[in-house]
């Protein structure tokens, strides 16, 4: 009796978490639907004024120090004038910008600005000088010819990043990064700025459908797993010597120790 | 053996086996040999074992290798591949090569035997190592085995010959440049290089011949050789009898053990199945050799992390080592000193490693038959040689991978060589006193042991108040262990017959003194009643016994 009258006068128990997770679900999709409205409309407009003032604010408050107030360089940064949007989308994309420490080169670090602000920073520092552009959805999607690419990334690619994409050591502390976990995007735009160490592939040098093949060979490297098994870090026979070695001998030693210790 | 027959003429109720032994040694005369060969001995050792991990890989390498010989076609004629890999569907690329693709993708169970022969292979040279290191540290070279350590050796030789020409048999970019490196090794000798390349490749390298060469001398010749030489090896060491450590009962005469039928060869044949097993465990979950990564060779691309398969790997290594500027032209010919050098010290370091049982017979004069193995710290001189070797080829080793050192470890390139250059120079001398020092202090402690006994960790405090801790004495068995080695002395400089001391003799006084001038002499009989005097005088020999039982 008590408790049917207590009843009468409340709310269902639920009733507040119910409350809350509407309010959360317009609250979650009014906001996506702005962001995701201001994202479309930034990418739409990679020249606006507005995209290109939002990055020079970025720029001055981020890389002023060492490419100069208007990006002409300074002695500790070289002028970006004429690098093109490629360029800063692979620097700030990746985190090597802004750089973590002087050294051999810039380390990959992780990414300090939104896509959005990457973007920004890219038109504006495009907008100072004529430059290889971020380059258009079908060259980087993966979609060319896997054996073309395997063998130009062999001719072109393997002598520092190694046949499988595994990276490889250069001088005086330089190195080639794996590319094992590189989105198309920033390969192309690897390929035709040339980062740190890395030679220019122009157009003349490899066309775009050939970059696009070259992508598509490192996409299959990266998505198929070895049909051998586990790769050793694809490292070749450093890391299988030390496999058998150690885990190959090591087992076997073991078992003679275990089959010997049982003599008497 | 005898067949008991009933007086009534009818056969008493026999087993099958006994039937069938009967049969086989009626017509072979076979059981005498089974006898005299089944009640041979084998001490039991874990490090006695390492020869069969050696012997057993080879087996495997044999079974795997028939399969992959049914499939592989050792032809450089030029194909465009159309198997089911599809990085490399339409492109160029030899018989070889493409076979190869094939048994990887398309045939069944290829890739897995594929890649149980690599690995066994890797196990095999591996095991040969380490049973070389094994030998070598227990001075199971000694007399009468001298020989059989020759015919070990060339074994290893061999090995590392069978291992490079199969791996530049699928004529893929790292094998390739494997080669390339060969030939440009070949080419870098005065007078006779070019000529053998030309003579090795069928003209300008790489030609169209090397394949199905190296396939030749991989599955006809050098297959032969081995399985010829490892039945002289096994033969040798019938008749030598095996080698045992110290121990009571265990004499320059005897070898004692299970006999090798039924227990050791059970055993044995059981760790032949275990050595498979952990292969084919191997071979299935871990890749080796990718030639789909590597892709047909082609003379113009090299891959970063470029490497020889491991026992190749101080080679490669001696080369990356030699500094920059040991190439001149003289002449009018170009000298290749950056090859030369390397070729003649690893050249060097073989002939050494090769010959050294006659090398330390002649510095000992020991013309005794040896088959008690030493404990490596009982002949610290030669162990301390042993480390200075093992540092040597480690530092070449190391060196082969001096680019995914300075990856791995965010290094420079240049200070990795450097590093390793100081390791290959200086490091054997480094190795070779600590070694030494260690030796004679580990046998110090023996002494120590032997004449005192053994720290027991109880502390007694004596009526006066003084602490002291008990040591105990060991038992004889143990004892026997740590007191029964050669020690040798240097050599006396004497005149020979006519009265002449020659320069062979200086030389060969001035090693034996090198050699045995720091030792430490075993516990004599002497030494031994009189230290346990000392000691155990005072002690009643009841609580000695109690103490000693407790211990096990």
């Amino acid at each position: 009796m008590n408790r049917s009258k207590r009843r009468t006068g409340r709310r269902h128990p639920l009733a507040t978490v119910a409350l809350l997770a509407l309010g959360l679900v317009f609250t979650g999709g009014a906001y996506a639907a702005i962001s995701s409205g201001t994202a479309a409309q930034a990418e739409a407009e990679p020249t606006s004024q507005q995209t290109i003032e939002e990055g020079k604010k970025l720029f001055q408050a981020n890389c002023a120090t060492c490419h100069g107030l208007e990006a002409q360089g300074t002695g500790t940064g070289p002028s970006l004038i004429g690098v093109g949007a490629a360029s800063v989308d692979f620097q700030v994309g990746t985190g090597r910008m802004p750089m973590q420490m002087q050294g051999p080169q810039a380390q990959e670090k992780p990414v300090q600005f939104t896509d959005e602000q990457v973007k920004q920073l890219a038109y504006y520092v495009a907008s100072l000088g004529p430059g290889p552009d971020i380059p258009e959805d079908h060259l980087v999607d993966g979609g060319g010819d896997a054996a073309n690419g395997a063998e130009l990334f062999r001719i072109n690619c393997a002598m520092c990043h190694n046949v499988a994409g595994a990276g490889g050591a250069l001088t005086e502390g330089k190195y080639a990064p794996p590319l094992t976990d590189v989105s198309g995007v920033h390969i192309y735009e690897a390929m035709v700025t040339g980062p740190q160490n890395m030679p220019v592939f122009n157009d003349l040098n490899i066309s775009p459908e050939d970059k696009r093949d070259i992508i598509t060979y490192l996409k299959y490297v990266q998505d198929n797993r070895s049909p051998g098994g586990f790769e050793l870090g694809s490292l070749g026979p450093v890391a299988e010597g030390l496999f058998i070695w150690i885990f190959g001998l090591g087992a076997i030693v073991a078992i003679t120790v275990w089959i010997t210790a049982k003599s008497n | 053996m005898s067949t008991a027959t009933s007086p009534n003429g009818t056969q008493p109720k026999q087993s099958f086996t006994s039937a069938a032994s009967v049969y086989v040694n009626e017509r072979t005369s076979l059981a005498g040999f089974v006898k005299e060969l089944g009640r041979k001995a084998f001490p039991d050792h874990w490090s006695f074992l390492l020869g069969e991990v050696a012997l057993f890989s080879f087996v495997v390498v044999l079974i795997t290798g028939t399969f992959l010989t049914f499939f592989f076609q050792a032809s450089m004629a030029e194909v465009h591949y159309d198997g089911s890999y599809v990085p490399l569907k339409g492109v160029e690329m030899s018989v070889a090569m493409a076979s190869t693709l094939d048994i990887s993708f398309d045939v069944r169970g290829g890739l897995f035997v594929r890649q149980m022969h690599h690995w066994a292979a890797l196990l095999f040279i591996a095991g040969i190592g380490l049973h070389m290191l094994r030998i070598f540290f227990t001075g199971a070279f000694r007399k009468p085995r001298e020989l059989n350590w020759v015919v070990g050796f060339v074994m290893f030789i061999l090995a590392m010959g069978e291992g490079f020409t199969g791996y530049s048999l699928p004529d893929d970019l790292l094998s390739g440049n494997g080669l390339r490196i060969i030939d440009g090794m070949i080419k870098g000798m005065p007078l006779i290089g070019t000529w053998t390349s030309f003579l090795l490749f069928g003209g300008e390298f790489p030609g169209t011949a090397i394949v199905g060469r190296l396939y030749t001398l991989h599955i006809l010749l050098l297959p032969a050789l081995l399985v010829a030489l490892v039945a002289i090896h096994l033969l040798y060491v019938v008749v030598h009898k095996h080698t045992q450590y110290a121990a009571p009962g265990k004499t320059q005469l005897n070898a004692v053990g299970p006999p090798i039928l039924p227990t050791y060869a059970a055993k044995a044949g059981g760790f032949f199945f275990i050595v498979f097993g952990v292969l084919a465990l191997i071979a299935s979950f871990f890749t080796i050799n990718p030639i789909w990564n590597y892709g047909p060779y082609d003379p113009s691309p090299v891959s970063a992390g470029t490497q020889p398969d491991w026992y190749i790997g101080f080679a490669d290594g001696a080369l990356r080592l030699i500094p920059p500027g040991w190439e001149f032209v003289w002449l009018d010919r170009t000298w290749s000193f950056n090859i030369l050098v390397p070729l003649i010290v690893l050249g060097g370091f073989i002939v050494m490693v090769l010959i050294y049982p006659f090398i330390e017979a002649w510095v000992t004069g020991d013309k005794r038959e040896h088959h008690i193995a030493d404990r490596p710290r009982n002949n610290p001189t030669r162990t301390a040689i042993g480390a200075a070797g093992v540092t040597f080829y480690a530092g070449l080793w190391a060196a082969a991978s001096s680019d995914i050192l300075a990856t791995h470890f965010s290094l420079t390139m240049e200070g990795v060589i450097h590093a390793l250059q100081a390791t290959v120079i200086v490091g054997p001398f480094i190795a070779y006193f600590i070694a030494k020092r260690v030796c004679i202090a580990l046998q110090k402690k023996d002494r120590e042991i032997v004449l005192h006994g053994f720290e027991s960790g109880r502390i007694v405090k004596l009526p006066g108040g003084e602490f002291i801790e008990v040591h105990q004495p060991l038992d004889e068995y143990d004892r026997w262990k740590l007191v029964s080695y050669d020690s040798y002395q240097p050599l006396m400089l004497r005149p020979n017959a006519r009265g002449k001391i020659t320069v062979g003799q200086r030389v060969r006084a001035a090693v034996s003194r090198w050699f045995f001038e720091d030792r430490i002499a075993p516990v004599t009989r002497a030494e031994l009643e009189a230290a346990h005097a000392l000691h155990h005088a005072p002690a009643p020999a009841g609580e000695l016994e109690a103490a000693q039982s407790s211990q096990h």
